[in-house]
């Protein structure tokens, strides 16, 4: 299938603010989609609350529209009850690690096979531009009239932390790019995390001095730093400015495969003890 | 010539080809959606394409013969 026909095109346009980041990550998930050869019945996108979360109105897979904040919580289920399916997970910043931060932490370090696409757009978009977990630090939002005064998260070191296995990390503006991570990503038996950079020209970029679209699109173009390039910088160089490219790619066995394992050789003590 | 086409029913006027468009071929005409100025300027590169957020322009990219 070609990638534009994993997408509702007579449902277009999509109701995503002009100069949004998010329709050419839609462009990039549906040509991962393409990449990795996904069937339609085959493929869940489970999304939750927020802008982003509406990407499975304008695509065909199959969708489940959760609670916000506990997408990777449904999607843990679907896995597990049907560990054949691709699921992708669709969460913003505000879904996935703000309100749904525990459920992220915990889908890391249980591993289950999941692609996860976090898009961050540094705020609440949908409410109004409220700030959340990855707001930078002195920027204006609508709660946060003076600067915010609270330090931001860096998903891609939580996911690192909490012990995700595949982590990537994007531009939106650079679709073919995003599209091959999240293929990557998909590729993977592991929980996959692929955050993309996704301006809010709306609210974030006009509190904050970018009163055009593209003008937020250079400033994040111009912090973006690929992985190989970041390798030869300073700390000091790398100020403010974040890593994007793969990350981390570490074997490991997943969630399900661990399981059958355990049911395994509970099964053959089991039998060893009624033979004795 | 390349062919580049405008979707003005999907078009929402953000003006993201005219900023990404490296050889000035598009200008933007508002309250429209943009339109095609200097056609024989373009390259072919798709940037257009590729960054519309709402799947409104494309471009068909014919040999230079």
């Amino acid at each position: 299938m070609r990638w534009d026909e994993y997408l509702k095109k007579e449902r277009l346009p999509s109701f995503w603010c002009a100069g949004c980041g998010y329709g050419q990550v839609m462009r990039s998930l549906a040509m991962a989609l393409e990449k990795t050869r996904a069937a339609l019945e085959n493929t869940v996108i489970v999304s939750g609350i927020g802008c982003w979360g509406h990407v499975d109105s304008w695509m065909k897979p199959n969708a489940f529209h959760g609670i916000h904040g506990r997408a990777l919580a449904f999607a843990t289920g679907i896995k597990l009850a049907s560990p054949a399916l691709n699921v992708i997970v669709v969460m913003g910043d505000g879904d996935g690690v703000t309100i749904g931060g525990n459920h992220f932490i915990h889908a890391c370090r249980r591993n289950v096979g999941l692609t996860a696409v976090v898009c961050n757009n540094l705020n609440y978009g949908m409410t109004g531009g409220q700030y959340s977990g990855t707001t930078p630090e002195d920027s204006i939002t609508s709660t946060s009239r003076y600067g915010h005064i609270e330090q931001s998260f860096d998903i891609c070191r939580l996911a690192e932390a909490a012990g995700a296995h595949f982590i990537a990390r994007s531009i939106s503006e650079n679709v073919v790019a995003t599209a091959d991570c999240i293929a990557e990503g998909m590729k993977r038996e592991n929980f996959a995390v692929i955050e993309v950079m996704s301006p809010c020209t709306t609210h974030y970029g006009r509190n904050n001095n970018m009163r055009k679209p593209i003008e937020m699109y250079r400033r994040i173009k111009s912090l973006a730093v690929p992985v190989g390039t970041a390798a030869k910088l300073s700390s000091e160089q790398m100020e403010g400015k974040f890593v994007t490219g793969i990350l981390l790619d570490r074997p490991g066995e997943d969630y399900f495969t661990r399981y059958q394992n355990n049911i395994k050789v509970k099964a053959q003590t089991a039998a060893k003890e009624e033979g004795t | 010539m390349n062919v580049i086409e405008i979707n003005e029913n999907r078009c929402k006027g953000c003006g993201l080809c005219v900023g990404f468009c490296p050889k000035d071929v598009l200008e933007m005409r508002l309250p429209r959606a943009p339109q095609v100025i200097r056609e024989d300027l373009c390259i072919g590169c798709k940037q257009c394409e590729l960054k519309c957020p709402d799947f409104a322009i494309t471009v068909e990219v014919k040999s230079h013969a």
